[in-house]
């Protein structure tokens, strides 16, 4: 907390321009640079969107369930903060990875959605599981018990996430064997290279605005303890 | 430890039998949904994947149920304090509310299984049944686990009884996928059908991970 005191937003101006740079330079290169694929051509562009969207997405889910175990070990609510905010924005992002990946399967396979596309679905319940900890985590008062429970959820859907993308894929391969799984390596350089990019754009996104949400959060909170020091400054000590 | 366990599930299991809070209606609730799936479906008798997904589905909804008043003792007039006072470990009363969530989920299979092969079931049930069993009992075992640690997390809040479905449903879904699976070659028309082994293994290494994670949460958990 004390070293947050000093300059919540530190670094927050040059994080914010070089996402801007990265994601600008990766979506230039999507549009100017990046060859049509052949199969899908044009609509094939949105794999630069939504699969860094869904890879940070779960990635952040993730980091919401290492931060939680943090705040379990350690007792100190600042993890609790940092693990829902990376919560808050993961679920964000999911919804976009929803909509981007619905459009994407309706484009190349003429169905908003496709159940036997096992990444699709496995996001579709990870999505689900997680559109509950908000639910959770606000219909507990006490800010303690407030922080553990969401923490405890945090932890117990970070490892669910690993598991039920193995499930749901085992399940498909049973019916379905895919050979997707090489298709990253018959990209040309070009591809590789934006995707690569894309990916870094979209991660930094992600942390700056973490890092952003954290600053107003605490910023906030640093006012509101300051407000209510002063008001008992005017009312306790008439001289 | 193991003796704190065994007296925390008698305790869990006097009072369903004395209170029959949890076991009726999860029963009932189960049979409406046969009596549902029938006219849903609009089939009066169901094979194969058919017949297992309808099998799951009442099962994870009585479940659910179950999942939802798994703490309302505790919860109800101070008896977490009491559980909590007494000197008893953490894990024991997970291991005991394992084992309670389990003997439901058995008492209602034992009633609503032959219930299922008698209004829905094609195939007859008695061939099936070893196997079927087998599953069921695997299963049952995973949605103890899963189902104790979210009773646990769902009771904390004021919506409680919204909480418990929503977060014990997405969590049971990969040990649904295998055990529906399964399921289906064992109720199949044509007589059971071997179980690829890669299902119940699944079912058990998820059990296997939650009863880890329980134990390694509970402190948290139940900590007040």
């Amino acid at each position: 907390m004390t070293e947050t005191r000093k300059a919540p937003g530190r670094g927050l101006k040059r994080l914010a321009i070089l996402t801007a740079l990265t994601l600008g330079t990766a979506y230039g290169l999507v549009f100017f640079w990046t060859p049509n694929e052949a199969d899908q051509g044009f609509v094939q562009k949105i794999f630069y969107l939504h699969v860094p969207m869904a890879i940070v997405t779960l990635g952040g889910f993730i980091l919401g369930g290492i931060f939680g175990f943090l705040q379990l070990r350690s007792g100190d609510r600042k993890w609790d903060l940092r693990s829902y905010v990376a919560i808050h924005l993961s679920l964000m992002l999911a919804v976009g990875t929803l909509i981007t990946g619905s459009i994407w399967a309706r484009a190349s396979w003429g169905h908003w959605w496709v159940w036997d596309e096992p990444v699709l679905v496995s996001f579709l319940i990870v999505f689900l599981l997680y559109a509950c900890y908000q639910p959770l985590r606000f219909s507990i008062e006490d800010p303690d018990k407030q922080a553990r429970y969401a923490s405890v959820f945090a932890v117990v859907a970070g490892a669910f996430v690993p598991l039920n993308f193995a499930a749901v894929r085992l399940a498909q391969a049973y019916t379905h064997p895919r050979v997707l799984g090489g298709a990253q390596n018959s990209m040309p350089g070009s591809m590789q290279l934006t995707f690569l990019l894309a990916i870094i754009g979209m991660t930094l996104l992600y942390i700056t605005l973490w890092k952003f949400e954290i600053t107003s959060k605490t910023t906030r909170m640093q006012l509101a303890s300051i407000k209510r020091r002063l008001d008992s400054d005017a009312t306790g000590s008439p001289a | 430890m193991f003796r704190n366990s065994i007296d925390l599930l008698r305790k869990d299991l006097l009072l369903e039998v004395r209170g029959r809070e949890s076991v009726p209606a999860m029963v009932l609730l189960a049979l409406s949904t046969l009596v549902v799936l029938h006219f849903a479906l609009g089939q009066t008798s169901l094979d194969g994947e058919l017949a297992s997904g309808a099998l799951w589905v009442t099962i994870l909804f009585s479940a659910t149920l179950g999942i939802g008043r798994l703490f309302v003792s505790e919860s109800e007039d101070g008896g977490m304090d009491a559980v909590l006072l007494s000197p008893v470990d953490r894990t024991a009363i997970l291991v005991a509310k394992v084992c309670a969530l389990f003997t439901f989920l058995v008492a209602v299979q034992i009633v609503i299984v032959p219930a299922f092969a008698l209004l829905l079931l094609g195939p007859h049930l008695a061939p099936a049944l070893p196997k079927l069993a087998g599953i069921l009992l695997l299963t049952d075992f995973a949605i103890a686990t899963v189902g104790s640690l979210v009773g646990a997390i769902a009771v904390q809040s004021r919506i409680r009884d919204l909480l418990a479905p929503l977060l014990a449903l997405p969590l049971l879904i990969p040990p649904l996928i295998a055990a529906t699976h399964a399921t289906a070659g064992i109720l199949a028309s044509g007589g059971p059908a071997g179980v690829p082994g890669r299902w119940p293994l699944i079912i058990a290494l998820y059990a296997l991970v939650f009863g880890l994670l329980g134990i390694a949460l509970y402190d948290n958990v139940l900590d007040d």
